[in-house]
């Protein structure tokens, strides 16, 4: 086992098969674990050379704003780590457009580049992925 | 078909871990496969044998055990999310096995349909 694929032996199986895979962000940052816990599901994916999505909706369009100080909190600022993933090769980020202008928020309010979609265009994305993960 | 399944909620607290388990046991009953049951988040507390529900209610973690034992189900709870809720071999319930989240991605990718039980 190694801590980079998280328990599996990578030569023994899953080699070979490409899934498109999307991680369905839709919480806000530090209200709940549930944004630091999928980063960390997406960062062990990037070792199985998947054909990985990370769509941003609802409240998970927070995760992605620039300017968090969560220092009072006692919480880890780990909005750094999205701007990390193209390291990974984890190129694909989608945020959908009415969430994002319902925060009054805009593509230059967040800490990485994305691709802003409509509802009806994040439903045809999301439908033609092998595996939806949302959190 | 073969069914990987996640849960990401606690027991007793939130209905996705008792709908994962009958989601699990509908599929078995039918025919179908279950390559692996995942548990992550709060969901990781499914798997803890210190659980001990009044005796008038459902017991959730026995329930897992005893379709692992029936049925041969790979339960895995995931080792950081365990670590952080004081979920360890210790205090892990018969079946149950802690290994990390390569195996979440890896039931992905080897089962037909993954289905996510969360809030």
């Amino acid at each position: 086992m190694t801590e980079s694929t998280g328990g599996i032996d990578m030569d023994e199986d899953s080699s070979g098969t490409v899934k498109k895979f999307a991680f369905v962000n839709r919480k806000a940052p530090y209200g709940t674990i549930y944004a630091l816990e999928s980063l960390e599901v997406v960062l062990i994916s990037a070792a199985f050379d998947q054909d990985v999505s990370l769509v941003f909706a609802d409240d998970g369009v927070y995760e992605l704003k620039k300017g968090q100080a969560t220092k009072a909190v006692g919480m880890k600022n780990f909005s750094p780590t999205y701007r990390a993933l193209e390291g990974y090769d984890i190129e694909k980020l989608f945020v959908e457009k009415e969430s994002m202008e319902a925060r009054g928020l805009t593509v230059d309010d967040l800490v990485v580049p994305v691709e802003v979609l409509t509802s009806e265009e994040m439903a045809t994305l999301l439908d033609e992925q092998d595996v939806v993960l949302s959190f | 078909m073969k069914f990987g399944i996640l849960v990401n909620e606690g027991p007793y607290n939130h209905q996705a871990a008792d709908t994962a388990y009958q989601f699990a046991k509908a599929a078995l009953e039918k025919g179908h496969e279950i390559h692996r049951v995942f548990f992550y988040h709060d969901g990781v507390n499914n798997a803890t044998k210190l659980t001990e529900p009044p005796q008038d209610d459902r017991h959730i973690v026995n329930r897992w055990s005893k379709m692992a034992e029936e049925h041969g189900v790979d339960l895995v709870v995931c080792v950081a999310a365990g670590l952080r809720r004081g979920i360890v071999d210790d205090n892990l319930a018969p079946g149950f096995r802690i290994s990390g989240l390569g195996q979440l991605v890896e039931t992905g990718i080897q089962a037909d349909r993954t289905v996510t039980f969360g809030d």
